[in-house]
């Protein structure tokens, strides 16, 4: 349920295990729901910290997603780049209640500005 | 049952009555009697028509390992020696906070000076055509399994909704029972919030292999039947026959009654610290709470609650905090455990173990020097040790390297460091289970100058296997020489300490089927592998398994999945196929229309003579994709590790200098290798004489046509390094271009490793043994060609006719819209 702190983007199962889905934001860039092997939902800015990949075209393994355009490895939970790159993109916090995907509306509007 | 009289009249105790009559209600009860028990006078009242008994031992029972009686945690006379009235098979039907009395179904009324609510959980019905169909059954209570035992009896078919715990413990007594039972389960794994995909893989093998049949990412859409259930129809429209379904979906906290009254309620009826609800006469526990935003769903929690309500009911009150759960199947002769949080993140790092010999599949999460996590199938015998280091927030880094071999070898004689470990172990202690190698053999092999570990492999055997004591192996070369260790080939990637050929060569020799199964008898070190190795595995399943292997998507590269080229900018480049570089006014008109309808703002001629459209947006591209479709133009894999293109020259039918027709020969050769997948691209080339303008000897193939008949030359490369084609042989008839050409691609596909091209591979392989392989040898050139041709008659589907009819079609869509001013839409 979409509330003041919460935007509700749809079921879980709308997203592919080890995929991602975007969320459009009107004015502001996409943010991009991940869902791991584990069932887990993570929310990021949809734009890799080095060139600007969109990170939800990317592979998805472990806790990580791998950039399409040059293999960077991005944290899913804390949007760094891990190894020996350096970068970090935002995230948004994100949950899931009922089988429903949940993202932080501040936390949307922030990232994507 | 016989009742006692509900209210003895000498008795002024302070009225305590417990609605449910489950494990929670008659533990607080029974926590509460520990610490006073002449405090308050109890009365239960409980749904079901018996006494109190161990609801987890139902699937023991439906197994025929137990009968009822062995589960009954309080017979009659723990009611009667304790004075505590119960009423059973008579649910209560509402409460009166005001009067403070609740009322039954059959309208006795009881007051009460405190309530306690632990009503459990009701299972979650999903609400398909037919689910009150007779024959469909949930797994909750005791008439559950008397109906399936009745069902048994019968004999035929059952299917179990749901591969979560409760409906994996179902199938496996039906099955034990006779019945030929399903599994249908929605996610793609089983038990996909206590194990990880690989453990699920193994759990899946398991209970295949005894029988049952386990159906994956299958939806139900509706329970068929006429006066009873008949079968269950899935959404892809499969029929699968069933005397009984059971739905094991999930549970819902059972809160009608508490809502009816006014309670505060979110998922379950909300309590404090002491269970407290929002009323302070009356009180919950059990899986009808929410605590702290949490509900639980197993047994361990309810204890910890029933403690702290008791002190609470007796005025000591210390407060509940939560639990951290583990879960095990009880499933005999299958190991499984899990507890904690084990998906992985950030700073938390992975230990997996793996033994294929044994089914054995470990892995512990570590997280700033704790564990967090931990799955085991297989061999459990350590999950409570690390269930309790994971509660006790211990220190494990000075365990770290020995703790995935458990407590007997982590805390065994102080020998932290795995090379100390392996030094104290005796010259004949078993290194290698699978080749039967001992220490002593290992370390004469290294002394005779075996310095690295595929030296090592090569010689003793020792670790050319499984892999799994690779790491014992690298311990005792690193013991024996010390820096003098060499490193081995290269491995695939981080995850595996197997080279490609290693891995490929055992997915054949093995019949390996899926890429969680590569990993588990490989003893990836790694739960799902990485952006390397996963595309190449499915790239070497794909390749040995034709028309049978499912390709999984999340395993490719993102163009393709699109079926596109992704540019910097996030929009794509769409390449429609020009049979030999041959096109007329129709293609060319709708791509003229397409680059207008969608606004692209660059078309340019690639130098494998066809038109590329550039600046595509992801949510077009199924549209882009219909237009070209209309016209009959397919996918030109531009995006692909596959065919690309077949460059022609003119030839013989307009040029002055042709001996052949290379035009009509590269669309021959276009339209036999389009649609199938290689380690890299692949592209082709037909000259017409040996003036060569379509460059055939920088191609993967090359055929160049002269007076006698086609000159093939193969692995040529343009790019940083350019490389010439050598040459492989001359032919004389086009059938036998076409046929060592089909050859050839399929002696690629089978022996380059992934994302290697035909030029390094040849450099590697010598041109001499693919000469051997397909001009020596004709038979072996037959077969080679019949294997391509096979595999190409599954792999010619236009992957873009597919999306255009709407296949996939979330992947081009977002999944929602966010307009900050309004709404999501
Ligand atoms: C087949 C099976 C296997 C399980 N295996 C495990 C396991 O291996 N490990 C584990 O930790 N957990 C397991 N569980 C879960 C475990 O049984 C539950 O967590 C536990 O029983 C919950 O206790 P409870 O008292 O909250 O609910 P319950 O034990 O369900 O008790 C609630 C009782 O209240 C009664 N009731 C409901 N409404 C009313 C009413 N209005 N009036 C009167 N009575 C009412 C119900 O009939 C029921 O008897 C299993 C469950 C099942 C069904
Ligand atoms: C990974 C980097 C590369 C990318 C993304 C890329 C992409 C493309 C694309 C999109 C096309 C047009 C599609 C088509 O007509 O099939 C193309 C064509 C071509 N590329 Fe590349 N290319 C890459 C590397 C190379 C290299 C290393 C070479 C040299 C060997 C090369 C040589 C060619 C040639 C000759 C063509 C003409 C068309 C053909 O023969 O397929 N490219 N490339
Ligand atoms: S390769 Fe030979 S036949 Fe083909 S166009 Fe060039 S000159 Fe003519
Ligand atoms: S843009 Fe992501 S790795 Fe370069």
């Amino acid at each position: 349920m979409t509330t003041a702190e919460w935007l509700d983007i749809g079921w879980v199962d709308q997203i592919p295990v080890r995929g991602s889905r975007t969320v459009q934001v009107e004015g502001g860039d996409d943010i991009a729901v991940f869902r791991t092997a584990e069932g887990k939902v993570f929310a990021l800015l949809d734009r890799c910290p080095h060139k600007h990949g969109r990170l939800s075209q990317g592979i998805v393994h472990g806790g990580a997603v791998a950039c399409p355009l040059h293999n960077w490895r991005i944290s899913l939970s804390t949007g760094e780049a891990l190894g020996e790159d350096k970068g970090c993109t935002p995230t948004v916090p994100a949950k899931i209640d009922g089988g429903r995907v949940l993202i932080c509306r501040a936390g949307t509007l922030k990232a994507a500005a | 049952m016989e009742h006692r009289p509900l209210k003895p009249d000498a008795d002024t105790r302070e009225h305590l009555v417990v609605i449910g009559n489950g494990m929670a209600g008659c533990r607080a009860v029974e926590e509460l009697l520990a610490r006073d028990p002449s405090r308050y006078r109890v009365t239960i009242f409980g749904a079901e028509p018996r006494v109190n008994y161990n609801r987890i031992m139902l699937s023991p029972v439906l197994a025929g390992e137990k009968c009822f009686d062995d589960i009954v945690i309080n017979g009659a006379a723990w009611y009667s020696d304790n004075g505590i009235a119960l009423v059973a098979g008579d649910p209560v039907a509402a409460i009166d906070r005001a009067a403070r009395t609740v009322t039954t179904r059959s309208g006795l009324s009881e007051t009460y000076d405190r309530l306690l609510i632990a009503t459990g959980s009701d299972p979650f019905i999903i609400p398909v055509p037919g689910k009150d169909l007779p024959g469909v059954i949930a797994f909750r209570d005791m008439d559950d399994v008397d109906t399936m035992l009745a069902a048994a009896d019968a004999g035929g078919d059952a299917v179990v909704i749901g591969g979560g715990l409760l409906g994996l413990e179902a199938a496996h007594g039906l099955s034990l029972r006779g019945m030929k039972v399903t599994v249908i389960h929605l996610m793609p794994t089983l038990m996909e919030r206590q194990l990880d995909e690989a453990a699920g893989w193994l759990l899946k093998n398991a209970l295949e292999a005894r029988g049952q049949t386990i159906l994956t990412g299958a939806d139900t859409a509706e329970i068929v039947g006429d006066a009873k259930v008949e079968g269950v129809k899935l959404k892809e429209g499969t029929l699968i026959p069933a005397s009984l379904v059971v739905m094991a979906v999930g549970i819902r906290p059972s809160v009608a009654l508490a809502r009816d009254a006014g309670l505060a309620v979110g998922r379950g009826i909300q309590v404090d610290d002491h269970m407290v609800t929002s009323d302070p006469a009356v009180l919950a526990v059990g899986e009808c709470v929410e605590h702290d935003g949490q509900v639980y769903g197993l047994v361990a929690p309810l204890w910890d609650m029933c403690r702290s309500l008791a002190d609470g009911l007796v005025e000591a009150p210390t407060g509940y905090r939560g639990s951290v759960t583990s879960t095990k199947l009880k499933v005999s002769g299958i190991d499984v455990f899990s507890a904690g949080d084990f998906s992985g993140g950030d700073g938390c790092e992975d230990i997996v173990l793996r033994d294929a010999s044994r089914g054995v599949y470990k892995r512990v999460i570590v997280k700033d020097d704790r564990i967090v996590g931990a799955v085991l199938y297989g061999d459990t015998a350590d999950g409570n040790w690390y269930f309790d280091l994971l509660k006790r927030q211990e220190d494990v880094s000075d365990l770290r390297d020995l703790l995935i071999f458990g407590q007997a070898f982590a805390a065994g004689g102080g020998a932290a460091d795995p090379k100390a470990a392996v030094a104290a172990l005796s010259d004949d202690a078993e290194i290698c289970g699978c080749n039967g190698v001992a220490k002593g053999q290992v370390v004469s092999c290294i002394a005779k100058g075996a310095h690295s570990l595929d030296a090592v492999r090569g010689t003793c055997k020792a670790s050319a296997s499984c892999g799994s004591c690779t790491g014992l192996v690298e311990n005792l070369l690193a013991l024996t020489l010390g820096d003098d260790v060499q490193s081995g080939p290269k491995t695939m990637c981080k995850c595996t300490s197997f080279g490609h050929d290693d891995v490929r060569r055992e997915i054949v020799a093995q019949g390996m089927r899926s890429i969680p199964e590569v990993m588990q008898k490989l003893h990836w070190t790694t739960p799902d592998g990485c952006s390397s190795c996963r595309p190449a595995l499915n790239y070497y399943l794909l390749c040995a398994l034709p028309g049978d292997y499912v390709d999984d998507q999340q395993s490719r590269f993102v163009n393709e999945r699109l079926h596109a080229n992704i540019q910097k900018d996030g929009t794509y480049s769409v390449v429609p196929r020009m049979w030999g570089g041959l096109t007329n006014p129709t293609e060319l008109r709708a791509i003229a229309d397409v680059v207008e309808k969608y606004n692209a703002p660059m078309v340019k001629v690639t130098g494998g003579q066809r038109l590329d459209i550039f600046g595509i947006r992801k949510e077009d591209l199924p549209a882009v994709w219909a237009d070209l479709n209309a016209v009959g133009m397919v996918s030109g894999h531009a995006y692909g590790k596959a065919l690309r293109t077949v460059k022609t020259c003119v030839g013989s039918e307009w040029c002055r200098f042709g001996t052949q027709d290379s035009t009509g020969l590269g669309v021959k050769l276009e339209r036999m290798s389009w649609g199938s997948w290689m380690p890299h691209k692949f592209k082709i080339a037909v000259s017409g004489c040996p003036r060569n303008c379509a460059e055939a000897t920088i191609k993967d193939f090359g055929i160049v046509c002269v007076d006698s008949g086609y000159e093939l030359h193969v692995g040529g490369n343009g790019g940083i390094h350019v490389r010439a084609t050598d040459l492989l042989c001359k032919v004389a008839t086009e059938q036998e271009a076409m046929d060592y050409c089909a050859a050839f691609i399929q002696l690629y596909r089978e022996e380059a490793r992934y994302l290697e091209r035909t030029a390094p591979w040849i450099e590697r392989a010598g041109i001499e043994h693919i000469k051997a392989r397909i001009v020596d040898d004709a038979m072996g050139r037959e077969a080679l060609r019949a294997r391509f041709l096979f595999s190409q008659s599954f792999s010619q589907d236009d992957p873009w006719a597919q999306r255009a009819e709407g296949a996939e079609a979330e992947h081009h869509a977002p999944m929602a819209r966010f307009i900050p001013q309004g709404e999501i839409a």
